[in-house]
């Protein structure tokens, strides 16, 4: 008799539950995984070489496509370590648009993650049920910044703008009936605050909505509970963070340890697990959804009183308004000087992170004065995560390799930068 | 004219006219199976599209109804890509083994009092048989391809056609004590006299039992580890394409409609009117009610194939050792001791046992 050996399985890079162009190699004995080799870069697109070569301000866009589901949170970690290097003083109305945008953003990323979590393991209507409400918060992106997705919304020193007072409709036409038209638009009469109002007032039943189909599901349950156990100890030495370490049970989050804008002054619950499986890091996200949208309903009622400008008023360093522009000839220098050589960074480093909806997300910036960055460094929480991808597995089935990627909330732009 | 068919048809002899016959049976009901494979996607997508709040195919034809159509003519003009490092012939003969049983088991299946292709006393038999050989498809088309995707795949179906046969004959075992027979329409007249009598009434554990191992057995969601979309990709019919690809669809289609109408005939009643014997009816504009015909069969799949989509839109997707758990440690104990329980009922002589003798 031959002695039974194990084979190897070339896992992507196109699966569909690859979550873009992971390829894992896995060794295999039947269905049970021993090992299983993440094989990265197929996603490359050299971000932070990219960047040292242009003007910082003109680097910001990259930084959307970096984590393409949570695009302003990687925006803020990047606008924050040149604000420290410059030492610029962001307006509270600035901070608190921050903190809405990044919680809004916090919503996309984790119904982008439910819904793909849940299609992995075959639930294939939550992907649906998580797209129509990420439609809403798609299209408040779209009124602050003209864009669905990469924004470039957040500046250096402040926001682009101050959020509209109007919402785009939707517009009647041969495949939308008057009725529905106006059911659509029922919510965009205002402006974008009261759009955004709308959708907390009905999220939380959105919620209870995908509980009610995953939570108590007996399917569900014996797909995620006890799948990919991490310990405490272990999570922080594989260099966890965010949900992945909070599911753990390690209280951490920087929006309370390090609070950066205006998270001190708003009030809201870090959720964490018990046992360290996926079912836990479910909880955990599906928690953070409600948390998140508590906070953003407490910077709405702030935004509401106290208006105020959105950006700093230094044209060293942000770009002035186009009006003035037009009648100012010192205005128009400094459009000139900004739009085309940027502004210089004082020599230094810097390194600013942010509690992004995947772990902590940092930017290393280091400046040698001029109007580029001398050298770029991310740190993605997906890739510390990944790299823990064959100890996870190890022993499940293939099955399971699936669940521990949705559960891991791998985007590969930001792995692979 | 007609008068000269009538003649001719005469002339015939005996054997040729019932050839005849049967080979015109055969083709309607092959053709009405086929259009409601068609139409049971179309319905599918709606179904599902209605449950995840969006509206489903609606471009071809009025409402969308021309998209089987369109998608039966997409396939035929497909290339069939056959993998160089395939076994070719395995490869082609495997989607019509899938195909063939399951349409040649509607043989035994009576559409309506009288109407029955093949009316022989081992129905159940014929069909339990038919079943089975239809994962011989699956499994060579596995190896065939010769890919592991699709090995894998093979084999998790064979594993899961082997454990849910089991409790899935052990079910039937129950119909056959309370109904006394191996022929079908037999069964569905035994059933006569009102709900009450339907075998669902008496057999409620082996109903859910044969529902949820007819599912499995046709590799429909939450039990589709062998197609596993996000695991093993498509599973055996991973590098099928075109008419290939067709066929093996059609086959998974074609056994839905075979399973929902096996379960409403063994334990709905088949063809019977659920409103028979509600005698206040006779004389009412809607006495045609009580009466039994094909569209109470056809409503009663209507209703399965309205579940199987139900289910698929509404569960995630079992593991493979779950499902065999599930097979092997709850749907055959459960069958085994109600079969028992059965007993208990024949021996004392009640329900549907109280007109059994010796």
């Amino acid at each position: 008799m031959p002695e039974i050996q194990s084979y190897t399985l070339n896992f992507g890079p196109q699966h569909p539950a690859a979550h873009g162009v992971l390829r894992l190699v896995l060794e295999m004995e039947g269905e049970v995984i021993q090992r299983a080799d993440p094989h990265i870069g197929l996603l490359h697109r050299a971000t932070e070489k990219l960047a040292e070569s242009k003007p910082f301000n003109q680097s910001i866009g990259y930084m959307d496509r970096l984590d393409y589901v949570s695009m302003m949170a990687n925006e803020h970690g990047y606008v924050l370590a040149i604000e420290k290097l410059l030492g610029v003083e962001v307006p509270i109305r600035a901070q608190y648009i921050r903190v809405m945008f990044d919680e809004i953003t916090r919503i996309l990323n984790h119904l982008m993650w439910l819904g793909a979590h849940g299609l992995d393991i075959g639930a294939m209507t939550m992907f649906l049920y998580c797209f129509r409400e990420r439609e809403d918060l798609m299209d408040c992106y779209e009124a602050v910044s003209g864009t669905r997705m990469h924004a470039t919304y957040y500046r250096p020193g402040g926001v682009y703008r101050d959020l509209p007072e109007t919402m785009p409709k939707y517009q009647e036409s041969k495949f939308r009936s008057k009725k529905e038209i106006d059911r659509l638009n029922a919510s965009r009469e205002g402006s974008l605050l009261d759009f955004i109002e709308a959708f907390t007032d009905k999220f939380p039943a959105c919620v209870d909505e995908y509980e009610t189909l995953l939570t108590d599901n007996r399917i569900w349950k014996q797909r995620t509970v006890n799948i990919a156990v991490v310990s405490p100890e272990r999570a922080l030495q594989l260099g966890f963070s965010g949900p992945m370490l909070r599911g753990s049970g390690i209280e951490w989050d920087l929006r309370k340890k390090q609070p950066y804008e205006v998270y001190d002054r708003v009030d809201f619950d870090i959720p964490v697990g018990v046992n360290g499986d996926c079912y836990d890091r479910y909880l955990v996200r599906v928690e953070e959804l409600r948390q998140s949208n508590r906070i953003i309903r407490q910077c709405i009622e702030w935004l509401r009183e106290n208006p105020g400008p959105v950006i700093a008023d230094d044209h060293k360093i942000v770009p002035p308004d186009r009006v003035e522009m037009k009648d100012d000839m010192e205005s128009l220098i400094h459009h000139f000087k900004l739009f085309t050589e940027g502004y210089s960074v004082p020599a230094g480093e810097a390194y600013a992170a942010v509690e992004h909806p995947k772990g902590e997300f940092g930017v290393y910036i280091v400046s040698d004065g001029a109007n580029k960055p001398y050298r770029v460094k991310v740190r993605a929480p997906g890739f510390a995560h990944l790299s823990a991808m064959s100890e996870m597995v190890e022993g499940h089935m293939l099955a399971d390799v699936v669940a521990v990627i949705g559960t891991q909330d791998i985007v590969f732009g930001e792995v692979d930068r | 004219m007609m008068d000269f068919f009538l003649a001719s048809w005469e002339s015939l002899p005996p054997n040729v006219q019932y050839l005849t016959t049967v080979m015109f049976k055969i083709v309607i009901v092959t053709i009405g199976v086929i259009l409601t494979v068609a139409f049971s996607t179309y319905f599918e997508r709606k179904v599902i599209g209605g449950m995840q709040s969006r509206v489903g195919p609606n471009r071809v034809g009025p409402l969308g109804l021309g998209q089987p159509f369109a998608d039966v003519i997409k396939l035929l003009i497909k290339e069939i890509v056959v993998p160089s490092a395939s076994n070719r012939f395995l490869f082609i003969i495997a989607p019509i083994l899938t195909l063939v049983p399951a349409l040649a088991a509607w043989a035994v299946i009576p559409l309506n009092d009288s109407f029955v292709i093949a009316d022989i006393n081992a129905g159940l038999l014929y069909v339990l048989a038919l079943t089975s050989v239809g994962v011989y498809g699956v499994i060579l088309a596995g190896w065939a391809t010769n890919s592991k995707y699709a090995f894998l795949g093979a084999m998790r179906s064979a594993a899961q056609i082997v454990a849910y046969e089991i409790a899935m004959g052990f079910a039937l075992v129950g119909v056959l004590m309370a109904s006394g027979s191996l022929n079908i329409g037999e069964i569905v007249r035994a059933q006569e006299g009102g709900v009450a009598n339907w075998f669902i009434v008496w057999l409620f554990p082996l109903f859910l039992v044969y529902w949820i191992s007819g599912v499995a057995e046709t590799n429909r969601a939450p039990f589709d580890v062998a197609e596993g979309e996000s695991e093993i990709v498509a599973g055996f019919h991973v590098e099928y394409s075109g008419v290939a690809f067709a066929l093996f669809f059609l086959a998974e289609y074609a056994n839905m409609v075979l399973i929902s109408a096996l379960t409403a005939i063994f334990f709905l009643g088949g063809w019977a009117s659920p409103f028979e014997g509600w005698t206040f009816l006779a004389g009412t504009p809607l006495e045609f009610l009580m009466a039994g015909s094909f569209f109470w069969l056809a409503a009663k799949i209507c209703l399965f194939m309205y579940t199987f989509f139900w289910m698929r839109a509404t569960f995630p997707r079992y593991r493979y050792d779950q499902i065999m758990r599930l097979g092997w440690k709850v749907f055959i104990p459960v069958t085994i001791v109600w079969i028992a329980v059965e007993a208990v009922f024949a021996w004392l002589k009640i329900g549907p046992w109280s007109g059994l003798g010796g």
